[in-house]
């Protein structure tokens, strides 16, 4: 079959857009050079000692991974539910609310983050609220919890739909066949439900995880300067500061992480499913 | 009995959470105050003035062309890669996709800088055609993922009979393999169109001084406060979207009626 050719052109694409890129900033975050001339770029290991050696960067690079670890398991907490509401409903209901999941996503997220300022600033619509209840206002902005709330919202639609996708796909006569059985509602979920949903909520899980942990819009926005995350100090590095050498040392220990940990959540995946994707 | 309102209660709960920025949005593009948090009356002001800030149109008209251009583009380089990658022999495919998963998996922000460093060592200018490429090549991975699972559903000898009959590999491709598998590729189009619309991190690092999409100029009033025009603007976008979702719906709620 000649139809393989097809895929020439994106390969060619794939090796210039991606595999090269990456490979530049693998190169970027082992050199030194005073231009961005490759053949001045000098092998350096300093950028590498300087990120491991300084308490600020590490305490970042800590603190993202913290704050994306706590929203990614939030987002589990009140998205499963409310996936399983609504793989229990009707189908004509199931579309509408799932629908209901994925339109915030037609309005820009940066304006829909940037509202939140609206709703919890000093003046915003619940500090009116608890004045008029005679409380004094409330600081909500500014601080770990905002991004929190900020991460959150972004990125709890990830997490519900892939899970709904899986738990719509159990077949009542599974639950119905455990509940003959003599099982309760209890055991069924925990025995039946909850072990076939696993792969979604691995899916969801790594969906949440990975904006979350490299987000600066977020912080930027509603976290305030000492909310800084690795994605503020990798911006800073590229579009401020000049440091590209530096910046591509962080990039890529963000990128290490997150490929690490996506091969470790599949592999436990796998195990469970007895099949898989790919590599990843 | 509780249990079903503590249920209602719940699910209201997240779709307010979900929803109460959007209300807030388009609420306060009828705000006569241009400070956000006070009411100060109704007005359509910030209509009349989002067609005179050429700043914001021009941002409105670069989000739409590189989404529409975009997604063009990419559906086409994904449809093709798409039929090449089934019908690969293992091992080269097995590479083939895991690459096309990297970009996916990667941080926004990874493939951002990494797109930038190409630019800078190709000493391409950065503007709106490092915009486009950056987009084509964060689309065309969502593109190729949608259409695999139909090519997989269909019948894979359905070519192979069309060519025994007499066609060449392109009239088979264009009369036998692209009506199968066209959902996959309306659904890949509209992914790419989706993301492209509303992607800020690969844009904002790399456009060039003076080009500048809607979420890079969102960003940039962020600190001084946001122009309700903004508001205006989306509130625009947003209910021809609905407008949209609506009118789709009908369609299709009358053609499944009429088939029975």
């Amino acid at each position: 079959m000649k139809l393989r050719r097809f895929t020439l052109p994106y390969i060619l694409w794939l090796i210039v857009f991606i595999v090269i890129p990456l490979l530049l900033v693998v190169l970027y975050a082992f050199t030194i050079s005073d231009n961005h001339d490759i053949l001045s770029f000098k092998f350096n290991l300093d950028n590498l000692k300087r990120f491991f050696s300084s308490p600020v960067y590490i305490q970042v690079l800590l603190r993202s991974i913290k704050l994306a670890f706590i929203s990614t398991l939030i987002c589990l907490i009140i998205g499963y539910p409310i996936a399983y509401i609504i793989s229990r409903e009707s189908p004509k209901k199931r579309n509408t609310m799932i629908l209901m999941f994925v339109i915030p996503m037609w309005m820009n997220f940066l304006l829909r983050t940037y509202a939140w300022l609206t709703i919890l600033g000093r003046n915003g619509i619940i500090n009116i609220f608890i004045s008029k209840l005679g409380f004094e206002a409330l600081n909500f902005l500014y601080n770990d919890n905002a991004v929190l709330l900020g991460m959150v919202y972004n990125f709890l639609p990830f997490m519900v739909l892939p899970i709904f996708s899986v738990l719509s796909k159990i077949e009542m006569n599974l639950i119905e066949a455990a509940e003959d059985l003599g099982a309760d509602k209890t055991i069924t979920f925990i025995k039946v439900i909850f072990p076939l949903s696993l792969s979604g909520v691995m899916t969801g899980t790594s969906m949440v995880f990975i904006p979350a942990v490299s987000t600066f819009i977020i912080s930027s926005l509603l976290g305030g300067n000492k909310s800084s995350l690795i994605g503020n100090l990798i911006e800073q590095q590229f579009m401020y500061t000049g440091d590209w050498h530096f910046g591509s040392v962080m990039s890529i220990i963000l990128m290490v992480f997150i490929l690490i940990s996506i091969a470790v959540t599949s592999k436990f995946d796998k195990q469970k499913e007895g099949e898989g994707g790919g590599l990843w | 009995m509780v249990d079903k309102i503590l249920k209602k209660l719940y699910v209201f709960m997240i779709f307010l959470f979900l929803y109460a920025p959007i209300i807030i949005l388009i609420v306060f593009s009828f705000n006569n105050s241009k400070s956000r948090g006070t009411w100060d009356g109704f007005t359509l002001r910030w209509y009349v003035e989002l067609f005179q800030d050429r700043q914001v149109l021009k941002a409105f008209y670069n989000t739409i062309l590189i989404a529409i251009s975009s997604s063009i583009i990419s559906t086409i380089i994904g449809t093709f890669a798409a039929i090449g990658i089934h019908y690969m022999p293992g091992f080269s495919k097995k590479i083939v996709l895991n690459l096309n998963y990297l970009p996916v998996l990667n941080p926004d922000i990874v493939t951002a800088v990494s797109l930038m460093t190409l630019y800078r060592m190709l000493k391409i200018e950065f503007g709106l055609l490092t915009m486009l490429l950056s987009h084509i090549t964060f689309c065309v991975p969502y593109v190729i993922l949608s259409i695999l699972p139909k090519l997989k559903q269909m019948n894979k000898h359905l070519p192979e009979a069309a060519m025994d009959l007499g066609a060449t590999p392109m009239y088979a491709l264009w009369k036998v393999v692209l009506p199968e598998i066209m959902p996959g590729i309306i659904t890949g189009a509209l992914m790419a169109f989706t993301l492209s619309i509303d992607d800020f991190v690969i844009s904002f690092f790399n456009t060039g001084h003076g080009v500048s999409n809607l979420s890079i100029t969102i960003f940039s009033m962020a600190r001084r406060g946001i122009n309700p025009v903004i508001n205006a603007l989306s509130t625009l976008m947003f209910g021809t979207m609905m407008i949209l979702l609506l009118i789709i719906n009908k369609r299709t709620d009358k053609t499944v009626k009429e088939r029975g």
